[in-house]
Order: C-alpha cells, then sequence, then structure tokens
C-alpha cells in the first residue's frame, strides 16, 4: 500500500533550457546547477541531443560541454520534480549562472 | 541491388554517428605527452600544480615568462572551488592568455596528494588543463573529452597503473580510438 501511495505523488516533469551565459557551462556553472539539484529529493537528468546525464554528478555535468547557446533538455523525476525543474530553469536562464551573455563579456 | 540499398542506408547512418564522434576532442589534440610526470615529486597540491605547469613550460607551450603567473592563476582558481571531482582525480584548469590553444598536462602520484577533494580522499591522477581566455568552447570541448574518459572506471584504474610517460601516452590514444575506455 506504501508502495502504491508514493507512486501517485510521482511527477516527471520536462522542458527545455538554453545556456546564455558567454563561457557556458564550464566547471563553476556544472558546480553551481549541482549544488541547486542535490537539493532536491527527484531524479533529475540533462540531455544534449543524444547524451543524457545525471544533473547530481558534477563529472556528468562536465562531460555535456554545453557552450553558448546550446539548448539542453532537463527531465526531473518524484516528488519536488516541479520545484527541481524552475529552479534550475531560473538558475540557466534567468540568473546565467552569475555570469555575463557575451554582449556583456566583450565590453569588460 | 536490394542489398546494395539497404547496406547504404546503414552506412549513411555510421557516418552520421561517425560525424558527431568525429566532432569529440581527443586527448592527442590538446594532451602535451611531454610533459607528462609519471611520478610526480610533490605531495602537497600547489606543489603539483607547479611541477606540471612547469613541465608544460619547459615543453615550449607557455608564452614567453608566463610560468609563474600561470602557476598563480591555477593555484587561484584551486583555491576558489576544488577541481578534486573524486575518484581520486583532479583536472586543475585555468584560462590564460599564456596559451594559444587549450594544452594540458598528466601527472601520477605514487604517494597521493590532497586536493581538499569532494570525497576528501587523495589524488593520484592529475589533469592540469590551460585554456586561451578568448575561445570558451574549445575549454569545454576539452573538459568533455578529459571527464568523458575519466568517468570510466576502467580508464581511472588504467592511469593509475601506467607507471611511466609512454604508457600514460600509449593509454591516452588508446582511449582516443576506443569510446568504451
Amino acid at each position: 500500500m506504501q508502495a502504491e501511495e508514493n507512486m501517485l505523488e510521482k511527477t516527471v516533469c520536462e522542458t527545455t533550457v538554453e545556456i546564455k551565459n558567454a563561457d557556458g557551462l564550464h566547471m563553476r556553472p556544472a558546480m553551481l546547477f549541482v549544488d541547486v539539484a542535490t537539493r532536491f529529493d527527484c531524479d533529475i537528468t540533462v540531455s544534449r541531443d543524444e547524451n543524457s546525464v545525471d544533473g547530481k554528478s558534477i563529472m556528468q555535468m562536465s562531460m555535456l560541454a554545453a557552450t553558448y547557446g546550446t539548448r539542453l533538455k532537463i527531465k526531473t523525476d518524484g516528488s519536488d520534480a516541479a520545484q527541481a525543474i524552475e529552479a534550475l530553469k531560473e538558475l540557466v536562464e534567468v540568473k546565467m549562472f552569475d555570469e555575463p551573455p557575451p554582449s556583456e563579456k566583450k565590453k569588460q | 541491388m536490394f542489398f546494395q540499398t539497404m547496406f547504404t542506408g546503414v552506412i549513411a547512418l555510421n557516418c552520421g554517428e561517425k560525424m558527431i564522434l568525429g566532432d569529440k576532442m581527443k586527448f592527442a589534440d590538446f594532451v602535451c605527452f611531454e610533459a607528462t610526470i609519471p611520478e610526480l615529486q610533490a605531495t602537497d597540491r600547489d606543489g603539483v600544480i607547479s611541477e606540471l605547469v612547469s613541465a608544460i613550460d619547459k615543453a615550449g607551450r607557455l608564452g614567453k615568462d608566463s610560468r609563474q603567473e600561470v602557476i598563480n592563476s591555477v593555484i587561484k582558481r584551486e583555491k576558489e572551488a576544488s577541481t578534486g571531482m573524486g575518484k581520486s582525480v583532479a583536472v586543475p584548469h585555468v584560462k590564460h592568455p599564456a596559451v594559444k590553444d587549450v594544452v594540458a598536462a598528466v601527472g601520477r602520484s605514487n604517494v597521493g596528494v590532497d586536493f581538499s577533494s569532494l570525497d576528501k580522499q587523495p589524488v593520484y591522477s592529475v589533469i592540469l588543463l590551460i585554456s586561451p581566455p578568448d575561445n570558451p568552447d574549445r575549454h569545454l570541448e576539452a573538459m568533455e573529452s578529459i571527464f568523458r574518459h575519466l568517468q570510466q572506471d576502467k580508464f581511472r584504474k588504467f592511469l593509475r597503473q601506467s607507471e611511466t610517460a609512454e604508457k600514460i601516452e600509449d593509454l591516452l590514444r588508446e582511449a582516443d580510438e576506443n569510446p568504451s575506455l
């Protein structure tokens, strides 16, 4: 019975985000991503084309080589899937990992 | 005729796949094998960084008189957040104008080095990477290549067991040809 209730709570969310900071998803942004991802209980998978990696693993996230303009699919699966996807989308597209987009980087 | 058509279809698919794979950077594209250190002398993080940057400099891959500045930048970057990713490997790196293209050096430690790693364990294999600041995409591609292999248990194990610069070069070149390594 317990298992059945858990099944009912399970939700799957999916979204696509675009990398907007000039330097792309290098190690520092990847670490920020993993930091946010690990706050949630749900499973988080990030895909670029045919490659899917664990959004909670810094090594795997570094394998995405997500340059500026790359579109990544984020899939979350678990009770807090919706909150996780919202937080990650904000980190990538709104906060841009606290890094400048190409237009501002050139001015620096 | 029928078979030919069928095979052409298959071949076309394979070529597509190959093109995707072919786009990926190989170790041989950016690792400076001359700078490999199979037995690091230093036993601390900053010493290891200094040894590897010096080896890259000695191989003629750094701009004139930039060695110390590069060492300082890598250490500064490492202090901001450790590149010790766990599983006994570390990938210290920095973007610095002393290089025109990405260049990496591989070092092995027999005694283990404290890199303040995520898993708090000592590091035995170090890949140090220096990238030019004006080409962030190439830096990401080199990182992808490094982690694609470091991710594999087999590759990490073989790297740790490769006791000479020749063996390390052989391993890296084999990894370039064998995606499962």
